[in-house]
């Protein structure tokens, strides 16, 4: 090897693991400044005040329980919507359609995907929510399901792109392997092409669930952000208020450094750890399985 | 691994070193008259349009407008940091005295008045409601509209974000009809929207709900109720007249506030702001021009 060449190597080699690094630096940036920014809380705040079922911020009133149950509500609704309708968009794409619709689908799933979400919001507003309440005989449309709904449809787009990419990578022996065994095009799709592709359809549902708990301006308009503790299924259909819409609802206005600041910021917190939580409990799903598989081809 | 420390380091420089020099093409004319005007956060996007409007016509003045709330206004007129204090409620007989003994005259100006509406779908056939129903309404003591005269529907309450100023008005003249000690709190199942828009586009399209807004911003395809300040009283629908001739109950004036009688250039900017030209801007943002004065 040349001087000139290593030289160039060093360089590139090094820019690689600097961005690699800063990845996590700036994720541990970012927690820091919500520790900082968040922990006086627990000193401002008293904790039996935090678990209150009650917020209202400007009578001092931090109750986050109703707002840890709207995120839930409406994050697990938009799962239940968009897990299925995903994967399933994802395997018609890649293992039913003919060639010449598949090249149609996949640019317009990811055009959808591209969708701000304020446009979906103003659909919501206008279109959804009126429907649902007359539909289904509500006092009003803006419900945590109206919210699920929007937010499945959201995260649909992410889950259709990621989990197809998953799919398209099992090698097509897989395939020729299990139609020579006799089995029917559902057999091979359920039994084999899709644990074949796990731990990237699995990814595919954690970007879903991640854009859908994340997902702010389209929640805000059309769940109504009414902080009502929610306890049974019912709660569904009632609004609800989301943890990352009272963030950006209040913290335009907040005086800086005041307890409500410092509220806000740990429900940033919260969020944090919450979607972290998603992450670990998900990476190790695909983490096991490996080993089983690895374990059984051995 | 301390190598890619220090790479690290000399990347961020070069990017700090990259970021745009702060431009200096603002105007730097020495006869420059500057107005600081601080106060009611209620008031600041109409001061901002006013003083936008006012500077494009006088290039020759520099007009700074700032929120933080009533008390922070009058506060800084008392330490005579601001040349204008913009309130949306009278000065107190202790902030006088305070402003006396720091050698402050302060002069009161009504540049506007505020009025807020309370709108239902035009199809709910309760027109008129006393300020305690509409308190009982928001409290939770009311769930259907047939309690207070209307169809049998569960009433959906709608109401703007907790942190505009209009939310705070709200609660202190209605819900607690004014009375300091109070601590009614809006029921939990309010609905909090985000904008104005937000509350008339649920209240066009749902019959069930009942919002509030500034007057301005009511669209003629909803109605408004006529309130009365007590039972027994003259129900008054919300227009223009009514709230300068006082008989609408929610409804308050919006100040500024001067150090002694004004001179100079904040005297031509104050007699602008009562001049028609401004006064069309008041309407504009949804405030109730104050007339002929």
């Amino acid at each position: 090897m040349e001087k000139s060449l290593n030289w160039g190597e060093f360089v590139i080699t090094r820019l690689v693991r600097a961005s690699g690094y800063s990845a996590i630096i700036f994720v541990a940036l970012i927690f820091f400044f919500l520790v900082r920014e968040g922990l006086p809380t627990f000193g401002e705040v008293e904790f039996s005040s935090l678990t209150n079922i009650r917020w209202y911020p400007i009578e001092d009133r931090f109750g986050i329980l109703p707002l840890i149950t709207g995120s839930l509500m409406v994050t697990i609704g938009a799962t239940l919507i968009a897990v299925p309708f995903g994967i399933g968009t994802a395997i018609y794409i890649s293992e039913i359609a003919p060639r010449w619709m598949r090249e149609i689908l996949k640019p317009l799933v990811e055009l959808l995907a591209g969708l701000p979400s304020v446009v979906l919001g103003f659909l919501g507003i206008l279109v959804l929510s009126p429907y649902l309440r007359v539909f289904l005989d509500l006092p009003t449309g803006l419900t945590a399901f109206t919210g699920s709904i929007l937010l499945g449809g959201i995260a649909i787009p992410t889950v259709v792109s990621v989990a197809e990419d998953a799919l398209d990578a099992v090698p097509r022996a897989y395939r020729e392997g299990a139609w020579a065994l006799g089995a029917t095009r559902w057999q091979t799709i359920w039994r084999v092409t899709l644990p074949a592709a796990r731990s990237g359809v699995l990814t595919a549902i954690m970007l879903g669930i991640g854009r859908a708990i994340g997902e702010t301006m389209a929640v805000m308009m059309v769940t109504g952000n009414a902080p009502v503790l929610a306890t049974a299924l019912t709660s569904l259909f009632s609004p609800v208020r989301t943890m990352t819409a009272t963030i950006a609802a209040e913290m335009g206005e907040v005086a800086s450094g005041s307890t409500h600041y410092h509220v806000l910021f740990f429900i940033g917190m919260v969020l944090f750890l919450i979607s972290l939580g998603v992450n670990i409990a998900a990476s190790s799903v695909v983490f096991r399985a490996k080993k089983r598989a690895e374990r059984i081809l051995s | 691994m301390k190598r890619a420390i220090i790479f690290f380091l000399l990347f961020s420089f070069f990017f700090i070193s990259c970021s745009p020099n702060s431009s200096s093409d603002t105007p730097s004319d020495s006869s420059a008259l500057y107005i600081e005007n601080k106060g009611s956060d209620t008031i600041v996007n109409l001061a901002l349009a006013w003083a936008e409007r006012y500077q494009s016509q006088h290039p020759e003045v520099r007009i700074s407008v700032t929120g933080g709330g009533s008390g922070t206004g009058i506060a800084s007129l008392i330490n005579g940091t601001v040349d204008i204090a913009n309130a949306s409620r009278q000065i107190k007989e202790e902030e006088i005295e305070d402003a006396k003994s720091n050698g402050i005259d302060p002069v009161e100006f009504i540049v506007a008045r505020d009025a807020i509406a309370v709108i239902v779908n035009p199809e709910n056939p309760v027109d008129q409601l006393t300020l305690k129903q509409i308190s009982d309404i928001y409290s939770g003591k009311y769930t259907n509209w047939s309690e207070v005269g209307g169809d049998d529907r569960p009433i959906v309450r709608l109401s703007r974000e907790t942190n505009s100023g209009t939310h705070v008005y709200f609660l202190e003249t209605v819900l607690r009809l004014g009375n300091s000690e109070d601590e009614t709190l809006f029921s939990m199942d309010t609905l909090l929207l985000p904008s104005s828009e937000g509350i008339i586009v649920e209240v066009r399209q749902n019959p069930n709900a009942i919002g509030y807004d500034g007057l301005g911003y009511v669209p003629d395809d909803l109605k408004m109720i006529a309130i009365a300040e007590e039972e027994g009283g003259s129900y008054v629908l919300p227009a223009i007249s009514t709230v300068n001739d006082k008989t609408y109950p929610i409804a308050r004036d919006l100040y500024m506030y001067t150090d002694g009688e004004p001179t100079g250039v904040i005297k031509e900017y104050l007699e602008w702001i009562l001049s028609a030209e401004a006064q069309e801007i008041v309407a504009e943002l949804g405030f109730v021009p104050v007339g002929g004065e």
